[in-house]
């Protein structure tokens, strides 16, 4: 019981959404926590999601993340131009008292940063796959993309995640 | 030699640092390396720093949180560190406890913000049981209604740090270099600084708080004091800390540049 008192989210449940510009997902809410994992994304480990269009992958954080992160009030990004290395962070949000790193599951440039974010860094709770994308960035070696979990896997991972804390 | 990582009982190990009048500087600059380029445990004590310092969190504003007229006059020393949460102001009274921990120490632990939260309360609760009706009240500790522990976390891909300033006696003057902060926790209703705080001298002996402290983490893990000196002969990897203090020139242009401040500037350009 122990254990469980140092969960910091209750019965956790994860559903799949398609992705679309209009409609990226339901606004309702239910008694049980869900958290949203899109269709046509990437997924890291370390809870960052990837959407690659053409020369461009763009990086976030998961809705998984900013649940158990908490309500984020700072976030600290990179300067475009520069490059990042895979595993490397690039970043961090604060929430609650705590700065988080944040990780690039891919090598490559930075080409745009979300400036948004540092006036309203609650983009990241609000609409992590949408306005609170974070940085986008020229893959270097797209087999890390391919490397990186489908929505399915991402799915389980976190429930196996939670279940074994 | 590859240091073990379990004790007794098959107990994470924690190698524990004592300090005593360390700068905050230095403890904040130790933490931050120790954070990012050991693979080892850690609990630092420092037992009350040389001089009073402001400290912020990383995305503090000075020109919001502080009296930058009198912090300058005073010429009170400004450090912004690299964890989150608020501001604090640190001085001899003030003891400082640090967890520097790999995210798979504490079995079962997630590594964010509030679990790690809610071990170090269950830790502290060892430590203040019967006394003065101790809580962790949303990020803070507490005697009732009133705080003593101020925490602040950094958490990377690996690690986490959490630590705590315990304001075990303060000075009434300093308060009043300290703004009343936009983003304050519910329990606060808009108190002063010293209708809010309170002093652990109150409530038990500077000593015993140590001490009972290191029961408590010893219950948790396997304690293994190390010297300070042990720390300087640490691999020496090419670290630079962004815990840094703030220059007077950039809390002059804070101050010019807030409207709340505007008395600073007439007087500044005198």
């Amino acid at each position: 019981m122990a254990l469980r008192t140092w969960a910091s989210s209750t019965a956790n449940a994860f559903r799949i959404s398609h992705a679309s510009k209009s409609h990226p997902f339901p606004a309702f809410c239910l008694s049980r926590c869900f958290s949203t994992v899109l269709d046509g994304l990437k997924y890291a480990s370390s809870h960052e999601w990837v959407k690659h269009e053409g020369a461009v992958a763009t990086i976030g954080i998961t809705d998984h993340a900013q649940d158990h992160l908490g309500e984020v009030v700072f976030v600290e990004l990179p300067e475009a131009g520069g490059s990042i290395s895979q595993g490397g962070s690039f970043g961090a949000v604060e929430s609650v008292k705590a700065t988080s790193d944040v990780n690039s599951p891919i090598s490559g440039e930075i080409v745009e940063v979300n400036t948004k974010l540092t006036e309203s860094p609650g983009l990241i709770n609000s609409k992590p796959y949408e306005d609170g994308w974070m940085i986008k960035v020229k893959p270097s070696n797209t087999s890390e993309l391919e490397a990186m979990m489908g929505p399915k896997e991402y799915t389980k991972f976190c429930e196996e995640e939670d279940a074994s804390h | 030699m590859a240091v073990p990582q379990a004790g007794k009982l098959g107990h994470p190990l924690m190698n524990l640092v004592r300090f005593k009048g360390l700068p905050i500087l230095k403890q904040l600059h130790l933490e931050e390396r120790l954070l990012r380029t050991s693979s080892d445990n850690w609990c630092i004590i420092n037992d009350g720093t040389n001089q009073p310092t402001i400290v912020m969190g990383v995305s503090g504003k000075p020109a919001e949180l502080l009296e930058i007229e009198s912090v300058l006059c005073d010429q009170i020393p400004v450090i912004r560190r690299f964890t989150g949460g608020g501001t604090v102001l640190v001085d001899p009274g003030t003891v400082f406890v640090s967890f520097i921990c790999n995210k798979d120490t504490v079995p079962g632990l997630q590594p964010y913000p509030r679990p790690i939260m809610s071990w170090s309360g269950q830790l502290y609760n060892k430590v203040f049981q019967g006394i003065g009706d101790f809580n962790l009240r949303e990020n803070d500790y507490v005697f009732g209604n009133r705080k003593f522990g101020g925490n602040a976390q950094s958490i990377t891909k690996t690690r986490w740090i959490h630590h705590t300033s315990f304001l075990w006696d303060y000075e009434v003057k300093t308060m009043a270099y300290l703004k009343l902060p936009a983003r304050a926790p519910e329990y606060r209703l808009a108190r002063s600084h010293l209708e809010f705080i309170c002093r652990m001298k109150d409530y038990m002996p500077r000593s015993t708080f140590i001490d009972k402290t290191e029961e408590a983490i010893d219950t948790h893990f396997s304690l293994r004091s190390r010297e300070s000196e042990d720390i300087e002969t640490l691999p020496n990897i090419q670290f630079s800390p962004s815990t840094r203090p703030l220059t007077k020139r950039e809390l002059e242009a804070a101050a010019l540049a807030s409207p709340s401040e505007g008395a600073f500037s007439h007087s500044s350009s005198l």
